[in-house]
């Protein structure tokens, strides 16, 4: 990799031309600000210009829902059938691991085979680690649940568990025949990227509500919402990874003769598989992540013990539930990502002999049948007794009450001193600009780093906000995610470049990392809450910690990838440590680095909409309020509009970074 | 030829046209091309669009990569048909052409009497199971399958029983050399028998007509000479129609009965790699047979005299190259010569020692 000194643009003219209007652009703000009392339509949107969007969503879904006909059923019984289709395998999951299976209804039923013993199963998943890659995994998988079986949260995350089993691979299939779809068609894929981008960026809680009226408040309906929520990444690695397959495998295909079926199934997917497995992970992840979200339209479990704590403001038992959730995330990440990386097989792996080429399988059925016949006689070996339970309840609910009780005005004077000097001014500032003003600088903004079009596209996606009369929530939700993005880079980029300066450092932050983005984005909740109590200080240290990774990982690896001849030549021409990050590294990595940036704007965006269950009065909160009250025209117009914020920060970087990029010569 | 897409060329339409590039094999003709055209770019086909005439101009204006440019010759029966030029000359993309693996933006290929460019998606893809293998130079084995797994896949593509296919690959494996190897993984093989697997896979459904694109040349210098080995022993046995690729006029050489040079897109000259060497159409084709050891190439036919009252003191076969029969005639007398013989047996010229001794002396860049 060279540097292109020649495709420097050498012309001044141009900066200079943007400085001019830029200048030009505050001006004329400033002049509408003094000018305020006679220009009112420039600064509160007028309600008589407000397209009523979010009504006429709601009549449409009410429509759907109670006239919709669609000649041979109608559409409630059309749902009534995914909703059947659904429940029937996750019924027989959870039976399997959680009820044993009944028969008859309500408290009448009766036990007819038991579930399987949670022996059975701990055995079950050690064996799985030892055969997805060694002893160690085993280990660690086994902890995990070996802390569910001691801290009395089996029963819940059996729950939990079984409506994972059931969404990851409907999620998994799902996404991958849209994804073979779109890659066989292209006209498919032009539909289906901007879908794509809007559904990885429109917050859950916005499609909570069609998913809750169109199915119902229940443990299908949350398993529906999963699969939407976790499903787009799926499709976007199918897409790419079966872009990944060389031509020449595939032309290898179809010399041997392979139809278009048995290229896909032979040659192309087997050949993916590795990438494919990559996307499997990240359903898994997704899924988890919403299994406390899910349990507010109907899933029990885990998520749905967080919730009524959270409310209940019942630290202790929050705590333990969120750690169950966290731990369920950790053993079932590692545990994909393991299958995901295990070598292809290899010759000795070929033996004949069931026990020899199963052992794992047939070690588990045996300890299975054992347990049961055990457990006919042993009650423990079925359910793990209460009295064998530990509890640390009572022990966060003291440590958190001691932190108060001491800490309180430490904590409450840090608290004011940024809310008063930093968090409120900068909201009263945004609140005051001009909307047309905000508008056209963003679309100014669209137009230096990537044209006409981007500027076209973001004023667009900054009006329709406007014109759905959610300017003044967006602007909070601009200024909470602003800043909380701008502290999480004050904190995350240093970090990323002692990581990379260090290897120690590096690797220390690295197991960090991983740890942090196992973690469903709901954890973050509890302990900024137990400390702060609702607001948006306590929102905005969530928001902080949950966005905080992508940037450091982001500047550890830009900084790392520069060139290692170019380091060599600066170090040859005289620099100094210090000069050498600042002059050649950090410049170098600096798309890279702000490519992080998007990513922790995207995430924070998707955590802020969290926070509103602790108060914060922003788009969140609208989304928040729409599902308190099943109006999902409000919940979808909110949620999109924090999409359309989410899409046109990430273009405008995008285009910055490229830009920069393409200057470097580095594409 | 270059600029001339004519479809109405009387030659076109008939794949036994006469053979381009005078060829002295008798066989017929297995494959043809006639003035095939591939170019890259959007809206391609509008370049083809006029009366056969094709706007070179338009190429370099609009950005066009004319991958392959007016192609035209004939592959026959049993011959090792080289395609050689250097790398993005366009030699992959008119063997592609050849197979439909990529569409030709225009021009007509035959294979056998058939019109491929008429061929539909399944007929085509008839062709490919039964007719038509091909090897690769990375050599594109899937990675979750053994060796066996990878060559039966043609057959199982035909729906073959398990048991049958299974016995046919392990046949092939072993004429490759990889008995006892069947059930590795293409990561635990070496480059040479990765490659040794991609051919068998190109055989077990039994071609006729054999793809190879520059197969040798992702090996080192080593392997790649004892591959070119195995190469002309199995074809001993085969006896199949090849087109082979490669950039490496050695081994063009050693491997070809007939050899196409490829320079941007067009074929500048077919000829067999003796008529290359003594008579190169351009100096763009001279310049690669300068490197080359005349004797190598040079057969005793073209160094003879006329035969007249000499006395023999034996015989050399007229189409062999001298290299081949180099020990025979160095171990002769100073002033021997040798009768040189056609396939028939009959005296057609002479040889004498001092000829074939000057042509070892002199610099291989005069011919
Ligand atoms: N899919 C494609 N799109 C555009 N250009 C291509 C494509 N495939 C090949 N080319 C171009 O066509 C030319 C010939 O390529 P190729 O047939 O691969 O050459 P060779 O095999 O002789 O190295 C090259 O200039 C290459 O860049
Ligand atoms: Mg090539």
């Amino acid at each position: 990799m060279t540097i292109a000194v020649s495709t420097m643009k050498p012309t001044l003219s141009v900066p200079g031309r943007w400085v001019l209007l830029w200048a030009g652009m505050i001006g004329v703000t400033l002049l509408m600000m003094f000018a305020r009392d006679s220009l009112p339509f420039a600064f509160s949107y007028p309600r008589a210009w407000e397209i009523p969007l979010a009504g006429w969503i709601t009549r449409f879904m009410k429509w759907l829902i109670n006239s919709a006909d669609l000649g041979l059923f109608t559409f409630k019984e059309l749902t009534r059938g995914i909703a059947w289709v659904v429940e029937q395998p996750y019924t027989l999951v959870k039976s399997v691991l959680s009820t044993g299976f009944l028969s008859g209804v309500g408290s009448d039923a009766v036990l007819v085979f038991p579930r399987l013993s949670w022996i059975a199963l701990l055995a079950g998943v050690m064996l799985l680690g030892h055969y997805a890659r060694d002893w160690k995994l085993a280990a660690l998988v086994g902890g995990c649940f070996s802390y569910l079986v001691l801290f009395g949260q089996w029963n819940s995350a059996m729950v939990t568990l079984s409506s994972i089993i059931i969404a990851v691979p409907i999620g998994v299939v799902g996404g991958m025949a849209l994804g073979i779809v779109g890659y066989r068609s292209n006209s498919f894929r032009a539909v289906l990227m901007p879908v794509l981008d809007l559904m990885q960026t429109v917050p859950v809680f916005a499609y909570l509500v069609p998913v809750l009226l169109l199915f119902g408040f229940s443990p299908v309906s949350a398993m529906i919402a999963t699969i939407i929520y976790a499903m787009p990444p799926m499709v976007r690695v199918t897409l790419l990874a079966l872009e990944q397959v060389t031509d020449e495998v595939v032309e290898a295909g179809s010399m041997a003769g392979c139809s278009r079926r048995q290229l896909l199934w032979k040659v192309l997917l087997p050949s993916a598989k590795r990438s494919l497995m990559v996307g499997v992970n990240q359903v898994v992840m997704l899924s988890l992540n919403m299994v406390i979200i899910a349990s507010m339209i109907g899933a029990g479990g885990l998520g749905y013990d967080v919730l009524t704590a959270l409310r209940r403001l019942k630290i202790g038992e929050g705590v333990e539930a969120g750690v169950a959730i966290t731990l369920l995330a950790i053993a079932l990440d590692r545990l994909s990502q393991a299958y995901a990386n295990r070598p292809t097989p290899v010759y000795s792996q070929q033996q004949q002999g069931l026990w020899t080429r199963h052992p794992h399988a047939l070690c588990f059925v045996v300890i299975a049948i054992v347990t049961w016949l055990l457990g006919i006689y042993l009650p423990a070996m079925n359910t793990y007794p209460e009295t064998w339970q530990i509890s640390m309840g009572t022990f966060w609910g003291d440590l958190v009450r001691y932190i108060n009780v001491n800490f309180y005005d430490v904590l409450e004077s840090f608290k004011n001193f940024l809310l008063l000097n930093i968090m409120i001014p900068f909201k009263r500032f945004l609140l005051s600009l001009p909307w047309i003003a905000v508008v056209a600088m963003v679309g100014l903004g669209g137009w230096q780093l990537g044209g006409r079009r981007l500027a076209l596209l973001t004023a667009s996606l900054a009006t329709f906000i406007a014109v759905v009369g959610l300017w003044d929530k967006a602007m909070v939700t601009l200024y909470l995610c602003g800043i909380s993005v701008i502290i999480a880079c004050l904190i995350g980029i240093p970090i990323g470049i002692l990581a990379a300066r260090n290897e120690r450092v590096h690797r220390v932050v690295s197991v960090i990392i991983d740890t942090l983005q196992t973690l469903p984005s709901f954890v973050y909740l509890m302990p900024v809450v137990m400390l702060f109590r609702v607001g948006d200080f306590a929102a905005m240290l969530a928001v902080i910690a949950y966005a905080v990774t992508p940037i450091i990982r982001y500047t550890d690896h830009g900084i790392r990838q520069v060139p290692a001849d170019l380091i060599e030549a600066s170090r040859q021409a005289g620099c100094t440590r210090n000069q050498l990050l600042r002059k050649v590294q950090v410049p170098l990595a600096l798309p890279h680095i702000m490519l992080g940036v998007n990513q922790t704007i995207m995430m924070a965006l998707s955590m802020l909409v969290i926070t509103a269950l602790v108060g914060t009065r922003e788009l969140g909160q609208e989304v928040y309020i729409a599902l308190t009250k099943a109006d999902s025209g409000r919940g979808i117009i909110a949620g999109v509009c924090v999409a359309f914020i989410a899409i046109i920060a990430d273009r405008m970087i995008g285009a910055w970074a490229a830009k920069r990029k393409r200057e470097y010569g580095l594409e | 030829m270059p600029g001339n897409a004519n479809m109405s060329d009387p030659q076109a339409n008939t794949p036994d046209a006469g053979p381009l590039g005078e060829a002295d094999v008798k066989n017929s003709v297995k494959l043809s091309c006639r003035h095939v055209w591939k170019v890259f770019g959007d809206d391609a086909e509008s370049l083809f669009a006029g009366a056969g005439e094709v706007d070179e101009a338009a190429f370099e204006r609009d950005g066009y990569i004319g991958a392959v440019r007016d192609a035209s010759f004939d592959v026959y029966e049993g011959e090792i048909f080289v395609i050689m030029g250097l790398s993005g000359s366009g030699k992959s993309t008119l063997l592609r052409c050849m197979t439909r693996l990529i569409e030709p933006s225009a021009g007509a290929i035959f294979f056998e009497t058939r019109d491929l460019m008429k061929a539909s998606e399944a007929e085509l893809i008839g062709l490919r199971r039964h007719k038509m293998g091909m090897v690769f130079q990375h050599f594109a084995l899937l990675p979750n399958r053994n060796v066996l797994g990878n060559v039966s896949l043609p057959l199982e593509v035909q729906g073959m029983g398990r048991a049958e296919r299974e016995q046919r690959a392990l046949e092939v494996i072993k004429l490759v050399g990889l008995d006892g190897r069947e059930l590795y993984y293409p990561r635990e093989l070496s480059g040479g028998q990765q490659q040794r697997v991609g051919i068998a896979r190109s055989l077990a459904a039994e071609p006729d007509v054999w793809f190879l694109d520059e197969p040798f040349s992702a090996l080192d210098p080593l392997i790649r000479r004892e591959m070119q080995d195995e190469f002309m022993r199995l074809q001993n046995v085969l006896h199949k129609s090849i087109v082979f690729i490669t950039h490496d006029f050695e081994e063009a050489i050693r491997l070809a009965d007939r050899i196409a040079i490829m320079k941007d897109g067009a074929i500048i000259q077919i000829g067999t790699p003796e008529q290359l060497v003594l008579h190169p159409a351009t100096d763009y084709v001279e310049e690669f047979t300068q490197g080359i050891p005349r004797a190598k190439v040079l057969s005793a036919q073209a160094l003879m005299v006329e035969a007249g009252d000499q006395v023999f003191v034996g015989e050399v076969a007229a189409d062999a190259a001298i290299d081949s029969q180099l020990e025979q005639i160095l171990n002769a007398d100073s002033g021997a010569v040798f009768a040189v013989v056609d396939e028939r047996g009959e005296i057609i010229g002479a040889l004498t020692r001092q000829v074939v001794v000057d042509l070892l002396a002199s610099p291989p860049r005069q011919s």
